[in-house]
């Protein structure tokens, strides 16, 4: 073993650490701001019951589970955060949609075996007996846990969907607005 | 809304135009004009608000000076940014 004993080669080599300390400490600094964030972000692009309550679930167990959660709905996905249909002042194509199209949460059909809406109240009957949340109970749980819920401004104005039917507490965005959050998730899920 | 403190070196006429494409002119236009320079976009998409905000916070070559709202044409409501190229 060797021991170091010229004070001038001690010198260097403290200075030397002390410029790699700096070096490191920046570089570790500038890949952190490169993290992302504790948080799950999900494209709610359907207007099925089940597919809802499978965003809802894992958006109310991610929020759970302490991270941060954002939901981005857009096309058929908005009827899940409407509240009520509206048909005054709009154009006929938009009238179409918000007559065909479930008014609430509380209309949303099933993807399979929905038979006119018959299997639908099924499920949701079976989902009571197995004592499963419901989708609005899931939605409010996730807004009191601060879930973030953008609602996709371009399907709004596709289909006519004006504020006024939309539930409380939403933001409205695009997709730099879905991206922006995506890019700082963990997870990101399209549904 | 006083625009008057910026001198943009291009204006984007994005009215009209839906997300993405709001963006997408901006961020070309960004990409085309010198360093330093500033893009005035103009949107009647509301998205492009918080659209923009994301854009700038991801990408670094571009900063956002302002955003505001103006009444527009016909009722709709106009959205204004000034976008500045920094890298």
């Amino acid at each position: 073993m060797t021991t170091i004993t010229d004070t001038d080669a001690i010198a260097k080599l403290e200075a030397r650490l002390v410029k790699l300390e700096q070096e490191y400490g920046d570089r570790i600094a500038e890949l952190e701001t490169q993290l992302p964030s504790h948080r799950v972000t999900i494209v709610c692009f359907s207007g099925d019951y089940d597919r809802a309550m499978a965003a809802f679930i894992i958006a109310t167990g991610a929020l759970a589970m302490g991270y941060e959660c954002s939901m981005y709905f857009t096309f058929w996905g908005l009827s899940v955060i409407k509240n009520e249909a509206q048909t005054s002042g709009k154009s006929l194509p938009e009238k179409m949609f918000t007559m065909m199209l479930p008014e609430n949460m509380a209309k949303l059909g099933i993807s399979k075996m929905n038979f006119a809406g018959v299997g639908a109240k099924m499920m949701r009957g079976i989902m009571r007996d197995k004592n499963v949340a419901t989708l609005d109970e899931l939605m409010e749980v996730a807004q009191e846990m601060g879930v973030r819920i953008i609602s996709c401004t371009m399907a709004m104005d596709i289909m006519g969907v004006r504020d006024e039917e939309m539930k409380d507490g939403l933001d409205f965005g695009g997709v730099g607005t879905f991206l922006g959050d995506a890019m700082d998730s963990r997870v990101t899920l399209f549904i | 809304m006083n625009n008057a403190q910026y001198e943009p070196s291009e204006v984007i006429d994005a009215s009209g135009l839906q997300c993405p494409m709001p963006l997408v002119r901006a961020s070309q236009a960004a990409r085309k004009v010198d360093i330093g320079a500033i893009i005035q976009v103009i949107s009647t998409d509301r998205g492009s608000v918080p659209d923009f905000q994301a854009w700038v916070k991801r990408d670094k070559k571009v900063e956002l000076l302002s955003q505001n709202e103006q009444p527009g044409d016909g009722g709709r409501t106009v959205y204004v940014h000034f976008v500045k190229r920094i890298a």
